[in-house]
């Protein structure tokens, strides 16, 4: 028997939440219609280690041109886990993010902070047997957004998982311990008390890489898909 | 259940390195774009065009929609579709992402194939996952076909959704010069809002 657990709207921000302002015109104001899980919601993609690249989970080195990226370089690691515990395997785990400074590499990003030649930000790497996952890249810097006035986001990556089947997808973001920003920003603030901490992630010792790297340690739990084949 | 879901996050504004890389011209890759099928893969090509408006009825330029489909004999490319009546298409996945920032007019733009009837009484559908910056969490809708009307009539998802509504799931199909095309827009607000699903 397949199941499926609901998503959990306690742990997630409303979709109308004022204070985070685009909210406001761009969430969904009605009732969502609920409809009984198929095959259609217990199934999704799967991207394998067909689509890494060599460098994909190393974002201090992909975007390299003439040098190492500005900043500090980081270690992020953890597993991805289903709502009963179970390891997610081999799910693709993409994320994103400014540079040390504060700047994407998007177009449309006009925060007047220098771009690093070196440092593309982005990259993406899979999960192995147990849910682990490991990707290195350099702590994202904080950078003003036209919210509020003085308007300021916390350090934070960016994450996009896939898990089981579409059920699962989930896009968050990761922010880290004792940001006095977080306190003041909307987008964390729209989810919870009591969940919203869920997305700062740990720093560990363990994780740290001598001479090299801090290291820190997010989890991810995705919603639990427990789906037995359909045959015919 | 003993753990907690990990909460939701916006996509936000600058997704497109990440996500959409090829699409936006960035020189980094992405795992799946708007071209859903190639020359091998089997059923009717169609191609999927729409826009999405906030509550102003503005067009929104930063967007991010996902498809995910079965193939054309109605089965889904995943482990838990293991019905061998139904053949897989080795050259069809059902995965499509597309951003809205590339076209002037902000449309997004899929090249797929039009899925089978995945379960008996079951209409023929796409199921759409829609981000954005300002929705904090995906959107889940679905894509039903304008030249299904009889099929539509009787599937159980689209009669729970109040008859009224029922117009905002339905792709129109227009036979264009370049081939079949279907029109689905979405409204997050309005007088339209598009019907979106818990699941
Ligand atoms: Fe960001």
């Amino acid at each position: 028997m397949s199941t499926l657990t609901k998503r959990d709207w306690a742990s997630h921000a409303a979709y109308i939440s004022p204070e985070y302002k685009s909210t406001v015109l761009r969430g969904v104001s009605r009732n969502l219609v609920d409809i009984d899980p198929e095959l259609s919601e217990l199934t999704g993609p799967a991207y394998g280690a067909e689509v890494l690249g060599p460098l994909d989970h190393d974002l201090t080195k992909n975007g390299q041109v003439n040098g190492e990226p500005q900043g500090e370089r980081i270690v992020v690691s953890g597993r991805v886990l289903d709502e009963n515990g179970n390891p997610v395997a081999n799910t693709l785990v993409e994320v994103w993010q400014a540079n040390a400074a504060g700047r994407y590499v998007h177009k449309a990003d006009q925060h007047d902070a220098p771009l690093d030649p070196n440092f593309l930000g982005s990259g993406r790497c899979l999960t192995d047997a147990n849910g682990c996952y490991r990707f290195y890249t350099i702590k994202p810097g904080a950078y003003p957004w036209g919210n509020h006035p003085n308007a300021w986001r916390p350090n934070h990556i960016h994450f996009s998982l896939f898990g089981a089947s579409i059920a699962s997808r989930l896009v968050t973001q990761m922010y880290f311990p004792g940001d006095p920003l977080l306190a003041l920003d909307p987008i964390y603030l729209s989810v919870p008390q009591g969940a919203r901490e869920r997305m700062i992630a740990d720093f560990s010792i363990d994780v740290t890489e001598e001479g090299f790297a801090l290291g820190y340690i997010f989890d991810i739990v995705l919603r639990g898909v427990n789906a037995t084949p359909m045959e015919d | 259940m003993s753990l907690k879901q990990t909460p939701s996050q916006t996509v936000g504004p600058y997704f497109a390195y990440g996500l959409t890389a090829q699409q936006y011209h960035y020189p980094q890759t992405q795992v799946a774009t708007g071209a859903m099928a190639n020359d091998e893969t089997l059923g009717e090509r169609i191609r999927i065009l729409g826009q999405v408006f906030d509550g102003q009825g503005q067009r929104i330029n930063d967007a991010m929609i996902e498809l995910w489909q079965a193939n054309a004999a109605g089965r889904f490319n995943h482990p838990v579709d293991a019905r061998e009546s139904r053949p897989l298409d080795p050259a069809f996945k059902g995965f499509g992402r597309v951003g809205t920032g590339t076209t002037p007019d902000n449309s997004f733009r899929f090249d797929t194939i039009k899925p089978g009837v995945a379960q008996d009484g079951q209409a023929p559908f796409i199921s759409v996952i829609l981000f954005m910056r300002g929705l904090p969490n995906h959107a889940y809708t679905r894509l039903y076909f304008s030249d299904e009307a009889s099929l539509n009539a009787e599937d159980p998802v689209l009669n729970k959704v109040e008859a009224a509504r029922r117009d905002t799931l339905i792709a129109t199909r227009h036979e264009t010069s370049t081939g079949v095309e279907y029109r689905f827009d979405i409204h997050m607000q309005g007088p339209h809002e598009t019907v979106f699903f818990n699941f």
